[in-house]
């Protein structure tokens, strides 16, 4: 069967691959484009940590059949720090022992990051809400909750 | 697997592309199809999607609002007018699956998702399809029991009439992950009251049955009479009545229709 050509931005560069019919985006990043950051879960849109921002809007990278972002802007984590510095938002959940085993943060930062774009000063109720597609089994959600409104806040760490 | 996917602009010949492939998917938002291929299922070798604008359209200025079957849980949020879908909207997954779940997909979602399917049963919506056949509009009860030979048309858009006011619709999901989750229970009911009496009433359940149905025997509890105490409770007994659920990991049968009838009871009190 032959591939098909796709072209998007990805982290504000453009990308041309040629992907096999079917082939979700997930796949797409990790096996054809090299970034790592976008993790594979559940497969089923039940735990966010492939979550990626298209053109913007969290979507789920798992779900995402590759051929539909053609000509689109993909945001993921990799392309969250700025040179050698941390986003705040990364900066935020190191400083609050945001992140035990990591799996679930790369999904959790960049489903901060569709609230906080849209949302700079968010409650917590709005926090709970935008990371509630998001699973974390180890560092538990509280010092996720509180990362996220530090960094919109500035607040002292928890 | 590789899959063959084929892309129309317009809903029509994407129709007729599901139409004559039985191994055709539709593919909307993504959370139902892109799982399967996922998992693995071998039984998907075609992926049709259609650009039509029209499958996007949301008419929420009249009485009577059409959403198309490409609409989004989060644009349904998004629209002020649609202030009665909220609840539902808002009760599906996380911020990635409403960005990315459509209507129309959710009429195709099995046990324990298809909550807002449930919503427009309650509201009696018509589903407007296109197939082999041409297009037709087919009650969303007759589609809903007719699913399992659904699979080679495609879901145009989704109609229902507005309730007159926000006590006439009322929705309820029960899910044990808080704030989100697959559903336990869903209920939602449409109560017209006309001089004091409930006239017209439909309830509609979610994970009673193998796809959402109308708990009848409740309607009929509450037809012509006044929602006092006494009739919510003659329509809370009657709730399990003709409904079929199965054990999954979320809930037993036995425990879905021995919850049943409690959740209505505080649906139709008007208790959270």
């Amino acid at each position: 069967m032959s591939k098909i050509p796709l072209q998007f931005r990805h982290n504000g560069h453009d990308v041309a691959i040629f992907v096999d019919g079917g082939t979700n985006l997930l796949v797409a990043l990790r096996e054809l484009i090299g970034d790592m950051t976008p993790k594979f879960g559940c497969g089923q849109g039940g735990c966010g940590t492939c979550s990626v921002l298209v053109d913007g809007e969290l979507h789920l990278s798992c779900l995402t059949l590759a051929e539909t972002v053609a000509g689109r802007s993909i945001e993921t984590l990799d392309g969250m720090k700025q040179g050698p510095n941390l986003h705040p938002l990364q900066r935020a959940f190191a400083d609050n022992f945001a992140a035990q085993c990591g799996y679930c943060t790369p999904g959790m930062l960049m489903a901060a990051k569709a609230l906080l774009d849209r949302n700079p000063r968010p409650s917590r109720d709005e926090v709970i809400e935008a990371i509630s597609g998001n699973i974390c089994r180890c560092t538990g959600y509280e010092p996720i909750i509180n990362a996220i409104l530090a960094a919109a806040g500035g607040r002292a760490s928890a | 697997m590789a899959v063959t996917v084929k892309t129309f602009a317009s809903a029509t010949e994407a129709a007729g592309a599901l139409s004559s492939d039985r191994t055709a998917r539709y593919l909307g938002g993504g959370t139902l199809v892109m799982r399967a291929l996922n998992e693995g299922d071998v039984s998907i070798s075609t992926v049709v999607r259609a650009q039509d604008q029209a499958l996007t359209r949301i008419d929420a200025s009249g009485p009577r609002i059409t959403l198309g079957a490409g609409v989004t849980f989060a644009r349904v949020l998004a629209e002020r007018d649609l202030g009665f879908l909220h609840g539902p909207a808002r009760s599906i997954g996380g911020p990635a699956v409403r960005n990315m779940g459509t209507v129309g997909g959710n009429l195709f979602a099995p046990n324990p998702y298809g909550d807002f399917t449930v919503a427009l049963l309650a509201l009696d919506a018509t589903v407007a399809v296109a197939g082999g056949f041409g297009a037709r509009d087919i009650p969303i009860e007759a589609f809903l029991q007719a699913r399992d030979r659904q699979a080679g048309t495609l879901v145009l858009s989704v109609s229902c009439t507005r309730p007159a006011s926000t006590e006439a619709f009322r929705y309820r999901k029960i899910a044990r992950i808080k704030p989100k989750g697959g559903s336990v229970i869903t209920l939602a009911a449409y109560l017209p009251i006309s001089g004091g009496r409930i006239a017209g009433a439909r309830i509609a359940l979610g994970s009673m049955a193998p796809t959402q149905i109308r708990a009848r025997a409740a309607e009929r509890a509450l037809e012509g009479r006044s929602l006092d105490a006494a009739t919510i409770a003659a329509a809370a007994s009657a709730a399990t009545e003709g409904t079929t659920p199965s054990d999954n990991a979320l809930g037993s049968a036995w425990y879905r229709r021995e919850i049943v009838g409690v959740h209505l009871r505080r649906l139709l009190s008007g208790q959270e």
